[in-house]
C-alpha cells in the first residue's frame, strides 16, 4: 500500500507544479522553532503544532493545532514522560493521519529529551509515512548538562525516530558548546541552536521551491531519502565577496557538525543546495561541488542551486550529509502504546528505556562505526615515523602500514 | 689539480644516503665524472633534515671521499631539495603589446614572465624553479621564441615549483656551515630527470620517478618541457617501516630482509619460502613467510605509484606520456618493480640510466646516483648558460629553466 501511495504522489505532485509541504511543530522546542519559522518565505507551507501542553500550544499562531489530552494528564502536560506521550499519540493516530494526509513532504520539528517532542514525533513520522508523505524529521539532542535521563529519552526517541521517518537531521546540542563563546547567554544558546534547525529546515525548502538553475526534483529527493532511516547530520554556511565559493567551502569542511570533514566521508547521501542571487556563476557550483565530491567519494550527491533577488553577493550553502545504514530495521512496531504508565505505575527508567535501543540492529551500526575507524591510529605504532610529521594524502596517513589501512589479513 | 672554475659538484643530502656527486666541465661544454662521495645518512626523515649535528659529520665524510677520488677541492655545490613541502603548479601570465609596430621584445617577454611568477603563495613559502613551458602570441601556443614575433597580446604558461622557505634554509643554512657555497639549490625530482631523459624524451613526454629513502619524487617532461612536479613523504623507509610492523621484527633486520629476499611482486617460490632469522649466537629468533614479506612490500610500492598515477590522472597527462616512465632512486632496485609499474601505469616501464652524462660508468650505472649526477649536469648546463650567455632565451636548459634570481638571492643572504 505504501509503495502505491509512493506512486501516487510522483506522478501527481509535478502536475499541479507545487508540493504540499507541512511542517510540524511537536513539544515546546518544537512550537517555539515553528514560530521563528513563520515568515513569508514559508507562506505556501502548511504548519501544524503538537502538544500535550495547552499554555505552549495557545503561543502558536499555527493553523492546525493538536491537543494531545486525557484526563489523566490534568491538563499539565507530559511530565517529561515519553511513554506517556507517545501512548496518547498512538491513541489519536487516526487523527494525526488524517492531518498529514495530501501532503507530500512533512517537516518534523522538535527537540528530543523531554516529553512531548520525544513521544509524539515518532508516532507522528509513522503517521505521515502511512500517509504518504516523505518525511523529514530536524531534531536537537539535548546538552550533556541536561542529565542523563533527557540524553537516554532522546536517544532513544532517536532511534525510534530514524525507524519511522525517512529521515531525520539531528543536531547534538553539545556539538554548538565549540560555536558559541564563554560568554554566551542561556538564551542565545538556544536560539543559536534552534536557528541551526531552522537553517536546515529552510535549506531542504529553498530546494525544493526556489526556482533553481539546478533543479531538485522532489522524485531525487524521494530518491534519496526514501526508506533510507538514515541519520543525517547538516552544515549551512552563509558567505560573502568574491571568494565567496571557495569560504564556503572551507567553511564546511571545517564545521563542528561534520567532525571535521569526517561525516562527509561517512556518508552514502549527501544532498548539497546553493542559494545565491542571480550573479551566482557557474564555476562558483563548481568549486563548491567539486571539492565536496572530493570529500565524499562514495556518496550519491544531489545538488540543487536556488536563485534569490535579494542574496545579491551573498551564497549560501546548505548540505545534508547522511550517515550510512546496515540493514532496515523493523519498522513502527516499537512505539507501542503503554498504558500503564498513564495509569500512574511508576516507570522503571533506565532498563526499559533502553531496552528497545539494544534490539535495534541500527543502533549497533552507527556505535560500531566510529570504533572501527579508530581502532587503527590507537594501536598501530607509526615505528620510526612516531615523532615525525605525519604524512597525510586525502585524509589517509601514509605512515601506517599500506596491508593494514586496507584490511588485508596476514596469516 | 684541476682548474676549480671547471669544477661542478652535486650535493643531495638523502634520508638514506648522503651523496656528493663531483664532475669536470670539459672544453666542449659536456661534463665529464670525475669523483663520487657517499656516506649513510643518519640524521634526515622523509627528505628532511632533524638532526643537524649527525647530517653535517655525514656530509663531511662524504665530501671528503669525493675530494679524496676526483683530487679536487670541493667549494660549492649545487644542492638537491626533496620534502613534501614541495610542489608544483602551472600558472599562465599574460602582456599586452603596447609599442606601435606591435613587434614582441625582449623587454615584452620579461614582462610577461614576471606576470607568469606573482602568484599567490602561501607567505612562508618560496619558488625554487620558475620554468617557462611555451608562449602563446594572441592566443595561438607552442611559441618557444616570441621575440620578434608581431601580435598584440603575449602569454606564457609556465611550471612553477615552491616550497617551505624554512624548511630549504634548514639544508641551505647546514651546508654553508662547511664552509661550502651553495651555488643554487633544484629539486630532486628535476635534478634526477635531468640525469636520465635525453631532449627528444622530454619532447615525447615521459615520467621520471625518484624513488628514494624517505621521499619519492615525481616530474613529467612533455613537449620538451616540465608539464608537472610533486613528492610524496613515502618511500623505501616506509616499506622498512611496513615489514617491521607486519613481520614483528626490529627495523634495521627489516631492513636487511628488505635488501635480501624484497620483491615487488608476490613470486611463487616465496609463497612457500621460509626465512628464519637468526640472532648473533646463530639461534633461530623466528621464522618468516617470504611471501607475505613480498605482499607487505607489494602493496606498499603498489599503492605509491597508485597515487602517482592518481595524481596524473587528475591533472590529465596520462596520455603524454610517449616514451614511457623512468624509474630511479635506492628502491628502484626492487626488484620486480618494472612490471609492477607498468601493471598500474599500463604503459612502458624503464629503469633510468644517466645516459646523457659521461665520466665513471661505475656511478653512472647506479639508479640512486641520479639525482646527484643531474645536479652536476644541471650546474654544467648553467655554466655554459652564463658564459654563452647574454641571450637568456637561446639556450636555457630544458626549453627554459630558469632560477628565479631575486628569490634565490635573498634565500642565500637570509642565513
Amino acid at each position: 500500500m505504501e509503495t502505491e501511495n509512493q506512486n501516487l504522489i510522483l506522478e501527481t505532485s509535478p502536475a499541479d507544479g507545487r508540493l504540499a509541504v507541512k511542517i510540524f511543530g511537536v513539544g515546546n522546542a518544537g512550537i517555539e522553532l515553528l514560530s521563528t519559522l513563520a515568515t513569508p518565505e514559508f507562506a505556501d507551507a502548511e504548519f501544524a503544532v503538537i502538544n500535550t501542553e495547552a499554555a505552549s500550544l495557545a503561543t502558536s499562531a499555527a493553523p492546525v493545532k493538536i491537543h494531545l489530552e486525557n484526563k489523566l494528564l490534568r491538563g499539565l502536560g507530559s511530565g517529561g514522560d515519553p511513554d506517556r506521550s507517545g501512548a496518547l499519540a498512538e491513541e489519536q493516530f487516526a487523527t494525526l493521519k488524517s492531518t498529514c494526509a495530501g501532503a507530500d513532504v512533512v517537516f518534523i520539528v522538535a527537540g528530543l529529551g523531554g516529553g512531548a517532542g520525544s513521544g509524539i514525533s515518532p508516532v507522528l513520522a509513522r503517521a505521515a509515512r502511512e500517509a504518504g508523505a516523505l518525511v523529514l524529521a530536524f531534531v536537537s539532542q539535548p546538552f550533556e548538562c541536561e542529565g542523563n535521563r533527557r540524553e537516554a529519552q532522546a536517544q532513544t526517541a532517536l532511534a525510534q525516530l530514524k525507524a519511522n521517518a525517512d529521515s531525520v537531521i539531528c543536531l547534538p546540542n553539545q556539538k554548538i558548546f565549540k560555536l558559541i563563546d564563554e560568554n554566551t547567554s542561556v538564551l542565545d544558546t538556544f536560539r543559536v541552536t534552534g536557528g541551526f534547525l531552522i537553517e536546515g529546515v529552510r535549506g531542504v525548502w529553498q530546494m525544493l521551491t526556489r526556482p533553481g538553475l539546478i533543479q531538485v526534483h522532489f522524485a531525487d529527493l524521494c530518491n534519496l531519502l526514501r526508506d533510507r532511516h538514515a541519520e543525517s547530520t547538516f552544515a549551512f554556511v552563509e558567505t560573502a565577496g568574491p571568494a565567496r565559493s571557495r569560504e564556503a567551502v572551507e567553511k564546511i569542511l571545517a564545521h563542528p557538525l561534520f567532525d571535521d570533514g569526517r561525516a562527509l566521508t561517512e556518508s552514502d547521501a549527501i544532498l548539497v543546495n546553493l542559494t545565491a542571487g542571480n550573479d551566482l556563476t557557474m564555476s562558483e557550483v563548481s568549486r563548491v561541488m567539486e571539492q565536496i565530491k572530493r570529500q565524499c567519494v562514495r556518496a550519491q550527491i544531489i545538488m540543487g542551486a536556488a536563485m534569490s533577488a535579494d542574496f545579491k553577493n551573498r551564497l549560501c550553502v546548505t548540505v545534508i550529509a547522511a550517515k550510512q545504514t546496515g540493514a532496515p530495521p523493523a519498522p513502527a512496531s516499537q512505539v507501542a502504546p503503554r498504558t500503564e504508565t498513564i495509569t500512574g505505575t511508576s516507570p522503571a527508567p533506565a532498563a526499559r528505556r533502553n531496552a528497545p535501543l539494544d534490539n535495534n540492529p541500527r543502533k549497533k551500526t552507527t556505535i560500531k562505526k566510529p570504533v572501527q575507524a579508530q581502532l587503527p591510529f590507537t594501536i598501530v605504532s607509526k615505528g620510526r615515523f612516531d615523532k615525525s610529521e605525519p604524512t597525510l594524502h586525502h585524509g589517509e596517513d601514509l605512515d601506517v602500514p599500506t596491508f593494514i589501512r586496507r584490511g588485508i589479513a596476514l596469516n | 689539480m684541476f682548474d676549480d672554475a671547471n669544477i661542478i659538484a652535486g650535493l643531495e643530502i638523502g634520508t638514506a644516503k648522503i651523496c656528493v656527486v663531483v664532475g669536470e666541465q670539459t672544453a666542449d661544454g659536456a661534463p665529464n665524472i670525475i669523483g663520487i662521495g657517499q656516506a649513510r645518512s643518519r640524521g634526515v626523515r622523509k627528505g628532511e633534515i632533524i638532526n643537524h649535528e649527525q647530517v653535517e659529520e655525514d656530509l663531511r665524510a662524504a665530501l671528503a671521499e669525493a675530494e679524496a677520488m676526483a683530487d679536487v677541492e670541493i667549494r660549492s655545490v649545487y644542492l638537491g631539495v626533496s620534502g613534501s613541502h614541495i610542489g608544483g603548479f602551472n600558472n599562465r601570465g599574460m602582456h599586452t603589446i603596447v609599442s606601435a609596430d606591435r613587434e614582441i621584445t625582449e623587454d615584452d617577454v620579461q614582462d610577461v614572465t614576471k606576470n607568469a611568477k606573482a602568484i599567490r603563495l602561501p607567505a612562508e613559502n618560496t619558488i625554487i624553479h620558475a620554468v617557462r613551458q611555451h608562449f602563446f602570441v594572441d592566443g595561438h601556443g607552442d611559441v618557444q621564441s616570441p621575440v620578434g614575433m608581431v601580435g598584440s597580446k603575449l602569454e606564457v604558461e609556465m611550471h612553477i615549483v615552491h616550497g617551505h622557505q624554512n624548511r630549504l634554509q634548514n639544508a641551505i643554512r647546514l651546508v654553508r656551515g662547511t664552509q661550502l657555497e651553495v651555488d643554487e639549490i633544484v629539486f630532486n625530482g628535476i635534478a634526477s630527470a635531468l640525469a636520465l631523459l635525453s631532449n627528444e624524451q622530454k619532447e615525447l613526454g615521459a615520467l621520471v620517478i625518484d624513488l628514494g629513502g624517505g621521499t619519492t619524487e615525481f616530474v613529467v617532461y612533455s613537449g620538451g618541457a616540465i608539464r608537472h612536479a610533486g613528492v610524496l613523504a613515502v618511500a623505501g623507509d616506509h616499506v622498512s617501516n611496513d615489514l617491521a610492523f607486519g613481520l614483528k621484527v626490529p627495523l634495521s633486520r627489516a631492513e636487511k630482509l628488505k635488501l635480501e629476499h624484497g620483491s615487488a611482486l608476490v613470486t611463487e617460490a616465496a609463497k612457500k619460502q621460509t626465512i628464519n632469522t637468526t640472532n648473533d649466537l646463530g639461534l633461530v629468533l623466528n621464522s618468516i613467510n617470504a611471501g607475505q614479506l613480498q605482499r607487505i612490500m607489494s602493496l606498499r610500492l603498489e599503492e605509491i605509484f597508485q597515487l602517482i598515477a592518481d595524481d596524473l590522472e587528475r591533472v590529465g597527462l596520462t596520455d603524454y606520456l610517449r616514451a614511457g616512465v623512468f624509474l630511479c632512486g635506492g628502491s628502484a632496485r626492487v626488484p620486480g618493480l618494472v612490471p609492477l609499474a607498468e601493471n598500474i601505469f599500463q604503459m612502458r616501464v624503464m629503469l633510468g640510466q644517466a645516459g646523457t652524462i659521461s665520466g665513471l660508468t661505475a656511478a653512472l650505472d647506479q639508479p640512486e646516483f641520479a639525482t646527484a649526477i643531474g645536479l652536476v649536469k644541471y650546474g654544467s648546463l648553467k655554466k655554459r648558460q652564463r658564459r654563452a650567455r647574454p641571450t637568456m632565451f637561446k639556450e636555457t636548459i630544458s626549453s627554459g629553466t630558469e632560477i628565479f634570481k631575486d628569490v634565490f638571492g635573498k634565500l642565500l643572504n637570509r642565513s
